[in-house]
């Protein structure tokens, strides 16, 4: 076993599910059984119609994630998941930063601040002003301790989004899946080493 | 409720008909095939008990004491049918008394449907009377479960139910209907079952590349095993298998759950495997060169300590579930699907072999644990009855061809351990969860699902008492199912471990029990005790020879433990004898 497959890192979940009340507890509790922590879920329309899409954010082993991604599968309203590391993902997330107005435009510079931080203004008043960027982890963190010392009131984050960059959509593989005698390609298995044709892991 | 009931059973009409969502529901099971439901009524499930009313013809309702009951029934039934437990259970507190149940449903694969009342959808998340979130109780011990809150949902969703539960791995389905919906009337347009949900896929489907490499694996070896769980009997598989084992020579060994898919008597059987299993099938997994599982699921209880399981084997892993390839043990080929298909393609490419030697090696080891364990236990020179030789003269009445349903503990590793089995589906009995209180429901729905066989269940003094009152269902249907007490006068297996492990400080398993005698006679079942064992062979006899249930009190050797035994922790080769 290589170091890869149990050393931990952030790992992308993608989900593709029918659109059903409680699937979000079954899925949930896949983690929370083996007390693992989702640190994001984002539940999203699809390329299709109808097809609901999760995106979650966990930090474990690929080994684990392995594991994780069948039990994910096996449930029946999934039609199919899928794992990836952050480099084989177009991620981001979204970050709103309430501050004081006054105190922002008598000790800053807004407009650098906005420059250098690829951030806009979503709102503009008296009392506060709300901007927002968008990015990965380390630059929506970065506006946070530029902030910090002007007195930030309010921040939140979303959960992050993700496409996959080496994928061609869900489209081909949901008529496989809505045949009665579904071809090979909705099956296959990541898992096998071509190159040694034996299971690795 | 007029409506005309011949007009509604199969087949399906071919005009739509106004009926209540509790005779949608009904008119589902027929279709499905059901005869049997275990069920207790109460206020959110009335009007599908009203509408039970008028098909007392055609489903056979068995009233049980506890729902818990219900379930275990229903799974007993499933176990020796093959077909799907049915069971009715109302609200709040009928709905959570089926948890236990749905949890080893759920761990021992057995497909069950239940229903379940509910308040009326406008109450739902008020703390309505005997209101609970069903659902989400339910979530993580069931294959799936649905809430139907509209009787035009009723036909799609049983359908569903039906097929989820059955098909692929089985396992338990609930599904929870609001009181409205059994009333509300709808337009209903017939039947239809459910053959295919485009985001299941119960069946992998099956790579003749990996079942070539199998193959060649297996061609190669020099000291190969198969270890076997109840996916061969899930999968309706035992001739399948039984000519797999038999072209390839190769010694074999069965988890609880898959005893009986070959007889024990088959010369390529070798025995037990897990915790209390034997002793040659435990130490020559860590020899074998290629271990072959089939439709089992490396449990630690079969396992012992993993990192030091068959670390020498290659593994080829038969299973229809992908999420148990790799799951606890690496397999070096995975052959995903249902084995009745991947067998036979298996069987057709392997070479026809004897492995004389090797199966030698696992007598040698058998004739040694007959010395060290199996002699004594079977033929006891103490004044007390051991469990061991009960079961022994069960087997020689019974001729292994009794369905044995057993509960939790002692007496239920030692009647595994030495049960006959001549036929598939005989041996019933709680694996994943060890349920105590299983046994007796169990055994009366395992009659139910079988009626032409006998049903002797086994059960422990402590756990009888857990499940007891279903002594009534027994009374009142009149079923025929035989019990026998293994009454040790203690929780025999806490205490064994209380012994070995923890310097005999015996805390609370000292149990008292009531004249078992006298509670079956309370409900009318005929009974005996007996502690000399020159009784033993009659008693046993009159208990087969009686018309109806008979509860027989064998009281056994109060400290005996079972053995041999893998200590927790342990690896399969630390496996001991004393
Ligand atoms: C519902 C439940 N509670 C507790 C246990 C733990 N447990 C396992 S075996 C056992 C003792 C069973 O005693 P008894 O039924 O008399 O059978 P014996 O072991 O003596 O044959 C206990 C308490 C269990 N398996 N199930
Ligand atoms: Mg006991």
């Amino acid at each position: 076993m290589s170091n890869q497959d149990t050393e931990k890192q952030e790992f992308n979940i993608t989900v593709y599910t029918e659109n059903q009340i409680g699937l979000l507890t079954r899925i949930a509790i896949i983690f929370s059984r083996r007390k693992i922590n989702i640190e994001s879920l984002n539940t999203s329309p699809s390329e299709i119609d109808k097809i609901h899409r999760f995106n979650i954010v966990i930090t474990e082993s690929e080994e684990v994630v392995h594991k994780l991604v069948r039990q994910i599968e096996k449930q029946v309203e999934v039609l199919k998941a899928y794992y990836h590391t952050n480099a084989d993902v177009i991620w981001q997330e979204l970050a709103l930063y309430k501050v004081s107005t006054d105190v922002i435009a008598e000790k800053v510079s807004v407009e650098r601040l906005l420059r250098e931080n690829g951030a806009r203004v979503v709102v503009l008043r008296k009392d506060y002003t709300v901007f927002e960027t968008t990015g990965h982890r380390e630059e929506t963190d970065n506006l946070i301790s530029i902030l910090q010392p002007f007195g930030l009131i309010e921040f939140v984050r979303s959960a992050r989004v993700a496409i996959i960059k080496d994928s061609d959509g869900f489209n081909r593989k949901l008529r496989e899946f809505e045949r009665l005698e579904p071809g090979e390609e909705v099956i296959e298995n990541e898992y096998l080493n071509q190159g040694e044709k034996v299971f690795t892991m | 409720m007029e409506v005309a009931q011949e007009t509604l059973t199969t087949p399906a009409p071919t005009t739509a008909v106004e009926v209540s969502g509790s005779v949608a529901l009904l008119e589902a099971l027929i279709v499905e095939g059901v005869d049997t439901i275990f069920g207790y009524p109460g206020g959110a499930i009335m009007p599908i008990y009203d509408a039970l009313f008028d098909y007392n013809d055609k489903l056979n309702h068995i009233l049980v004491r506890h729902e818990q009951g219900g379930i275990h029934a229903g799974q007993g039934y499933a176990r020796t049918s093959g077909k799907v437990g049915v069971v009715f259970a109302t609200s709040g507190p009928g709905a959570t008394n089926l948890v236990t149940g749905l949890a080893d449903a759920q761990i021992d694969s057995t497909p069950v449907v239940c229903i379940t009342g509910q308040v009326f959808a406008h109450l739902l998340g008020t703390d309505a009377f005997q209101e609970t979130d069903v659902i989400n109780i339910t979530t993580p011990v069931t294959k799936w479960n649905y809430q139907v809150t509209d009787a035009n949902e009723i036909p799609e969703v049983i359908a569903k139910a039906f097929y989820i539960a059955k098909s692929g791995r089985p396992g338990p389905v609930l599904i929870d209907i609001t009181k409205n919906a059994q009333i509300q009337k709808f337009n209903f347009q017939g039947y239809t079952k459910c053959n295919h949900i485009r985001s299941y896929r119960p069946k992998p489907i099956v790579r003749t590349q990996y079942v070539q490499e199998a193959a060649a694996l297996i061609n190669q070896a020099k000291k190969p095993f198969i270890i076997w769980g109840q996916g061969v009997i899930l999968g309706s598989a035992e001739q399948e298998f039984k000519a797999f084992v038999e072209k390839s020579g190769i010694p074999a060994a069965w988890t609880v759950l898959g005893a009986g898919a070959i007889p024990t008597e088959h010369p390529l059987n070798v025995g037990m495997l897990g915790m209390h299993g034997n002793y040659g099938p435990n130490v020559l997994t860590n020899e074998c060169d290629v271990l072959i599982a089939i439709g089992m699921r490396f449990d630690d209880r079969v396992t012992g300590r993993l990192d030091k399981y068959a670390k020498q084997a290659k593994v080829v892993h038969l299973d229809i579930d992908p999420a148990e390839i790799d799951k606890n043990v690496k397999s070096t080929v995975p052959v995903w699907g249902d084995c009745k298909e991947t067998l036979p393609m298996l069987t057709k490419l392997i070479e026809e072999k004897k492995h004389t030697e090797w199966l030698n090696t696992f007598n040698e080891y058998t004739r040694k644990e007959i010395e060290a364990v199996i002699h004594d236990e079977l033929n006891p020179t103490t004044p007390e009855m051991t469990m061991g030789e009960v079961i022994k003269q069960l087997n020689e009445i019974t001729k292994g061809e009794a369905i044995i349903v057993t509960d939790v503990g002692q007496h239920q590793m030692v009647a595994c351990r030495y049960a006959r089995f001549n036929k598939t589906r005989s041996n019933v009995t709680s694996g994943g969860l060890g349920t105590m209180g299983f046994a007796l429901p169990a055994a009366i729905g395992a009659k139910f699902g079988a009626q032409d066989r006998t049903v002797v269940a086994i059960i422990g003094d402590g756990g009888f008492q857990m499940t007891l009152q279903e002594l009534g269902t027994i009374m009142q249907t009149g079923i025929d199912v035989k019990i026998i007490i293994l009454n040790n006068r203690f929780l025999g297996m806490v205490r064994q471990w209380q012994e070995l492990f923890n310097e005999r400080r015996y805390s609370f398993v000292d149990i008292q029990s009531p004249d078992f005698v006298a509670v079956a006679a309370a409900y009318r079942i005929a009974g005996k005790m007996i502690d000399d064992r020159k009784d033993l062979p009659a008693a046993l006899n009159e208990m087969l020879s009686t018309k109806g249930s008979f509860l027989l009190e064998v009281m056994v050797t109060k400290e005996n433990n079972v053995f041999p035994m893998v200590p927790q922790g342990c690896s399969v080769a630390e496996i001991r004898l004393k």
